[in-house]
């Protein structure tokens, strides 16, 4: 699947392996509207990709083409080498993608561990059986998930809530919780929704950490919509630029902020 | 100050996650087994077990099954009566001889019949019946959701009443068209019939009551429950980690019939003894559980239990007081009965909305302050 040449390693010293992802020529409709026409990019392992664009651009609706809430009308993605089926969310999620929502998507009736917890679902293999009787393996599978999620919680520095019912956290802490349930799922592919939207310069200088730490320490790929330029520009490797559900620019965030198409989007066209 | 987490130190995540993590919880916990198991028995008598005992800890199955439904994978249903005639029917079948007919050599329809089950594997088969039918009305749940899913359960719910009433090989063909628990036992001690003792059929449907809230408890704290809670919260974001949601409203579908199945099997054959399903298990009896689990906490098992508890012994301590103490003639205090249940239920609802099991969960946390809030 990966092949070694293709390896490169960042400024930084990461290093970035070959197309994990591989989106060709995905056109999806909703009715007469195009929210999608005929776009292609790809996502290589171990970078952070960012799709960007003015607002109704097509950028949710790639990653939820991608999370399998779309399907659309034409094109294919290739995960790990392979054409990919049309897939439910479900089926998605086990092959070893995660994500976070623009508006948060939390479980509010349980507790923090217990959001983190669900993370851990697609590698929860015990029967029904099995777990009502609570004995060996069940109990077994429940601490060696635990021990997994407490590493994450540790990672995200969010000790202090672990057991307060998701309902009461402040807005900038229940992201993070989020970003953990999505982490704890060890996914090969992480898509962030606009992981910073609606919070303060602290915060989002937080957030910015934790999503370099989660690329740097554990090497997941990251695939990232983001509005706030500052954050796509420092974080990035390469940016993915939409507009009007096309693409019309990609490439590392010099070569993006130079294309004179992304200006014309983002800046206007004076027509005189 | 007895109830006190300080010094309790939890050194491995089994020792987190246990049921009781605090100690004070868990001596109540084994206080309340030992007089259940080892004082009541003793003392237990004909009233105390019809008025009491039995119509709680059946109820209280049932509630715990609706709540796995309700409380815990959020599909609402209000087909609980219905269930409990299938467990009931079942358990008739198999503890009387699951019959069939074969067509014979000539053409003409012979009789086989299966011999009579033990009464506690009957009980148990019957929970099995139920989730299987509680897996086939629960189809539709992927489909339609909150109110419709209710409607689409009160269809059950009339369905099987009225198949019951109809259907003469489920009740044997009996001329009353009526079920009745024949005496049956476990070890020669009779269980069911008229003659069966109060301290049998208390430890009975007891040791159904440990069990089965021990294995609900099990399933809600593991990878089950966290999949049931997160489609009840939001089921998309469910769907987004991995979630099946068909798989995981069938199994509660299934695991909640079960439980409701056992129950209606326990309501005929130990509690009533003679059953006419229209009487016993109608739409009453679907509300008189949704309102258990409502009053007593959804979503908990403590509040399966506090609800069971209050909507039985509510209105035999009413009739106690009103008829007893005060000496009203007994149809007016029936009546008055209805409104002071009913005035509570509203009153505690406005009062505390998530029920008996937050009303306790803050008087534990205010517990642990006391004397000293500041």
């Amino acid at each position: 699947m990966l092949d070694s040449s293709e390896v490169t390693v960042t400024a930084d010293g990461r290093r970035i392996g070959g197309v994990l992802m591989d989106i060709r020529n995905i056109t999806l409709r909703f009715g007469g509207v195009v929210a999608i026409r005929d776009t292609s990019f790809d996502i290589r392992e171990g970078e952070i990709r960012a799709i960007i664009g003015p607002n109704g651009a097509g950028k949710s609706s790639m990653l939820n083409v991608i999370s399998g809430f779309y399907h659309p009308q034409e094109g294919e993605i290739w995960f790990r080498g392979e054409k990919r089926p049309p897939m439910k969310p479900y089926q998605v999620a086990r092959q070893g993608i995660a994500r976070t929502f623009q508006n948060i998507a939390l479980f509010e009736g349980m507790s923090v561990l217990d959001n983190i917890m669900t993370g851990r679902l697609t590698h929860m293999k015990t029967g029904l059986a099995a777990q009502a009787i609570w004995w060996g393996r069940a109990e077994a599978e429940e601490v060696a998930n635990r021990e997994v999620v407490e590493r994450v919680i540790d990672f995200l520095e969010i000790q202090h809530i672990r057991k307060t019912p998701v309902g009461r956290l402040p807005y900038g802490l229940k992201k993070r919780v989020e970003l953990a349930r999505a982490l704890a799922a060890e996914p090969k592919l992480l898509l962030l929704d606009e992981p910073m939207a609606g919070m303060n310069v602290e915060e989002k200088e937080d957030m910015s950490r934790f999503i370099l730490d989660v690329n740097d320490e554990f090497g997941t790929t990251i695939a990232l919509i983001e509005h706030d330029m500052g954050v796509v520009m420092d974080l990035s490797d390469r940016v993915v630029v939409m507009d009007y559900g096309k693409k019309i620019g990609d490439g590392t965030p010099d070569e993006v902020r130079n294309n004179q198409d992304v200006i014309d989007a983002y800046l206007g066209v004076a027509h005189d | 100050m007895l109830y006190r987490e300080a010094g309790e130190f939890h050194t491995s995540y089994v020792q987190d996650g246990q049921t009781f993590p605090i100690r004070f919880d868990r001596y109540a916990y084994y206080a309340v087994l030992v007089i259940g198991f080892l004082v009541i028995p003793f003392v237990i008598n004909d009233y105390w077990l019809n008025a009491i005992f039995l119509p709680f800890l059946i109820y209280a199955i049932a509630a715990l099954g609706l709540n796995i439904l309700t409380g815990y994978c959020g599909q609402v249903s209000l087909g609980t009566g219905g269930f409990m005639a299938v467990g009931a029917y079942a358990c008739y079948k198999f503890m009387t001889g699951l019959d069939i007919w074969l067509p014979g050599e000539n053409g003409e329809w012979v009789r086989y019949a299966l011999p009579p089950i033990n009464i506690f594997f009957s009980v148990i088969l019957a929970g099995i019946v139920t989730a299987g039918v509680g897996v086939l009305f629960g189809l539709p749940s992927l489909r339609i959701k909150g109110f419709y899913l209710a409607v689409a359960t009160l269809a059950a719910q009339f369905f099987l009443v009225w198949l019951f009433n109809k259907w003469a090989w489920a009740y044997n063909y009996s001329a009353s068209g009526q079920i009745t628990a024949p005496t049956r036992s476990i070890f020669g001690v009779e269980i069911t019939g008229p003659t069966a003792q109060p301290w049998a059929a208390y430890l009975f449907c007891a040791v159904f009551v440990f069990v089965l809230a021990w294995l609900a408890r099990n399933l809600t704290r593991g990878a089950t429950g966290r999949k049931w809670m997160a489609i009840r919260d939001m089921d998309i974001a469910a769907e987004i980690i991995g979630v099946n949601p068909l798989a995981a409203k069938l199994s509660a579908f299934a695991v909640s019939s079960f439980f409701v199945g056992i129950a209606g099997a326990l309501f005929f054959s130990v509690y009533l003894g003679a059953v006419e399903v229209t009487e016993a298990f109608g739409i009453q009896k679907s509300f008189l559980v949704l309102f258990m689990i409502i009053i007593g906490g959804l979503g908990s098992i403590f509040g399966s239990f506090a609800g069971a508890a209050f909507l039985v012994l509510m209105p035999v301590f009413l009739k106690n007081l009103l008829v007893g103490t005060l000496g009203w003639p007994t149809s007016l205090a029936e009546h008055t009965q209805f409104i002071i249940v009913g005035a509570l239920i509203i009153g505690f609802l406005i009062a505390e909305p998530h029920g008996l099991a937050q009303l306790w969960r803050l008087t534990k946390e205010k517990l642990r302050l006391w004397p000293f809030p500041y």
